[in-house]
């Protein structure tokens, strides 16, 4: 079975959980920004959780299917249309061979996980099926989607029940502004006490330069250097490093100007000081933030990103649980 | 030399082994990473060694970042540094001051240091050189290590094997250019950067080789095993070509026969400290020997 693709949306790419393995040669561990939702796109069409679905930003491509399958959409609110009938999104819908998948303009959020059952069946390369824009790597030829790609789709694992869906006190609210923690370490010794305090007191925004490499953030002050001599190596400007890799998440500022936090395609690494580093738990919020949304970052220690970390993995949990018992009914 | 362990999130431990870079930092670090390797830790997801750091990505639900830390610390004040390392040589031929490095420098004129000359013509000036042949010949007459990969997929980062004094340090950009040709030799502080997609970068542009380093694809002959070809530890001597070799490489690249040359020898750290000509002198010999 194919899908045919009619319109390629803005963006889209395949992504599964991610190629890990190879940052230590370039390769970012790539996979969908917000892997809570597109691991539940996968529950609801019976996928294995790690398989390949598409993910889009800000605009929905227009798919036709060959053949009959289960599609779920997650994420953001980016509401489904089947044949332009409006359908649930977080629920398991049913397509019939010859129709065609669409979408309402973006309600909520930033990135939808459309799922199909059986997954997206790309080549897997160095072990994902993830797309890396950077190294025209993995996915539909390492790019995003363009009218007229056919898309394989795998064999389904097990048959689901259409109309199956995620209650929505379990669906992840769609901040309008939010709030980032970070774990301030790395270079926080840079800048002064000052502005590590302006930092967090600041109101940043979500700058328009926000992709899948990174988030940059405008607004708040700008930053002063605790001074030195730069070291042997690192560059001239009193933002550089002796180049050192980048965690994901980390949040490197530039000239001390705007802060960006990089995610799943991070450039892996380079010669600018990072303050610290954002917890996994809030990593999939960030794909969901639109340009100019409001943003803090507030500075928590490693026993508070360890626990938000376990109440993730509980409400993933839980979301098995109830996908599992619809099942069972 | 001071080492400094610091916490990037949950999931992260960065191990700065010196702020500077310099070839002990860079085989200190090397060598713990081979030890983390080694003894494949459960939970260890990426190990990256770096120029003069190191990082370990993990699992915190299989090892938790205290753990993780004191195993790291243990490995550092154990482990025997190793300072020898079997690596390989590899040619990379360069065709300096080029026509595509030089249509692309004169689009960002308006964020360069010096507007009036070219990226090499700044460098050459500001390192103490007469003229840029001279910078070239001392940029193409000596080994460099491959320090670190990333940026982007395959891009190493190589630093010049000379004295700190005779080292080339130039800035980068003031700001960063939107474009650099793919496989453009680049230069920002004390390192040299080969350019391995085309993309956004900061560094000064030298010139570009017309070997591939980085195939998705696998099509290139030398690169069909692994898309990649630069590991930290390389050591990488650059051969300043013309016009018509570079024409000549470019068409047996493309038409799959071209074949780097590539040959392996033994690095000694405390040898090379003691005579750094001499052990240059060797490796050339055993890179150009038949």
């Amino acid at each position: 079975m194919t899908i045919n693709v009619k319109a390629p949306g803005l963006a889209t790419t395949v992504q599964d959980l991610g190629r890990p393995g190879h940052y230590h040669i370039g390769i970012p561990i790539s996979g969908g920004m917000d892997r809570f939702a597109l691991r539940i796109a996968n529950m609801l069409v019976g996928n294995d959780e790690g398989a390949a679905v598409l993910e889009c930003a800000f605009l929905g491509p227009e798919l036709e299917f060959t053949a009959d399958a289960l599609v779920a959409v997650t994420g953001a609110e980016l509401p489904p249309k089947i044949d332009g009938e409006p359908q649930q999104t977080w629920t398991a819908l049913e397509m019939k061979a010859g129709q065609v998948l669409s979408f309402d303009f973006l309600k909520g959020g930033a990135r939808a996980y459309i799922a199909t059952s059986g997954g997206i069946d790309v080549p897997m390369v160095l072990g994902s099926r993830s797309t890396y824009l950077l190294g025209s790597l993995g996915g539909v030829e390492g790019r995003t989607l363009q009218a007229g790609d056919t898309l394989p789709v795998g064999q389904p694992r097990q048959q689901v029940e259409p109309g199956r869906s995620l209650p929505s006190h379990m669906r992840p609210e769609l901040p309008s502004e939010v709030e980032l923690r970070m774990l301030p370490d790395l270079y926080w010794h840079r800048i002064t006490e000052a502005s590590q305090q302006a930092f967090l007191d600041d109101t940043w925004k979500v700058a328009p330069e926000a992709d899948r490499t990174g988030f940059r953030f405008r607004g708040g002050r700008q930053m002063e250097f605790v001074p030195r001599e730069q070291p042997f190596g690192a560059g001239s400007d009193p933002s550089n490093i002796a180049d050192a890799c980048y965690p994901y998440g980390s949040i490197q500022v530039p000239g001390g100007t705007e802060p960006i936090v990089l995610h799943r395609d991070a450039v892996t690494g380079g010669g600018y000081f990072m303050l610290g580093t954002v917890i996994s738990a809030d990593m999939d919020v960030i794909g969901q933030l639109q340009p100019n949304t409001k943003a803090g970052f507030v500075a928590v220690d490693m026993e508070t990103a360890l626990a938000a970390r376990r109440e993730r993995r509980l409400a993933l949990d839980a979301v098995r649980e109830e996908l599992t018992v619809q099942v069972n009914l | 030399m001071k080492t400094r362990y610091a916490h990037g999130g949950d999931e992260h431990i960065f191990v700065e082994l010196d702020e500077e870079m310099s070839l002990e930092a860079f085989f200190k670090g090397l060598s713990m990473a081979n030890k983390v390797r080694e003894l494949n830790i459960d939970g260890v997801a990426e190990v990256c060694p770096a120029n003069a750091s190191l990082q370990v990505k993990f699992d915190p639900d299989v090892i938790s970042p205290h753990e993780m830390l004191s195993k790291l610390k243990e490995i550092e004040y154990s482990a025997e540094h190793s300072d020898t390392l079997d690596t390989r040589i590899i040619e990379i031929p360069v065709y300096y001051q080029d026509p595509w490095t030089h249509e692309c420098l004169m689009k960002f004129r308006d964020r360069h240091q010096d507007p009036d000359c070219t990226d090499l013509e700044y460098a050459a000036r500001i390192n103490g050189y007469e003229t840029v042949e001279e910078l070239i010949e001392a940029h193409s007459g000596s080994p460099w290590f491959v320090s670190m990969v990333g940026f982007v997929a395959g891009l190493p980062w190589l630093y010049q094997m000379v004295e700190r004094s005779k080292q080339i340090e130039v800035p980068k950009y003031l700001r960063p250019r939107t474009d650099t040709p793919k496989q453009t030799i680049g230069y920002g502080g004390c390192f040299s950067a080969l350019y391995s997609v085309r993309g956004a970068g900061g560094y000064q542009m030298f010139g570009i080789t017309p070997m591939p380093i980085y195939d998705p694809r696998q099509e290139v002959k030398h690169l069909q095993d692994f898309m990649i070809l630069a590991k930290p530890g390389d050591i990488v001597k650059f051969r300043s070509i013309q016009r018509e070799e570079y024409d000549r490489i470019l068409a047996q690249v493309e038409a799959r026969e071209y074949d780097p040359r590539i040959r392996p020898v033994k690095f000694s750290l405390d040898e090379f400290n003691k005579d750094i000509d001499g052990c240059n002198k060797k490796f050339l010999e055993v890179l150009n020997d038949d």
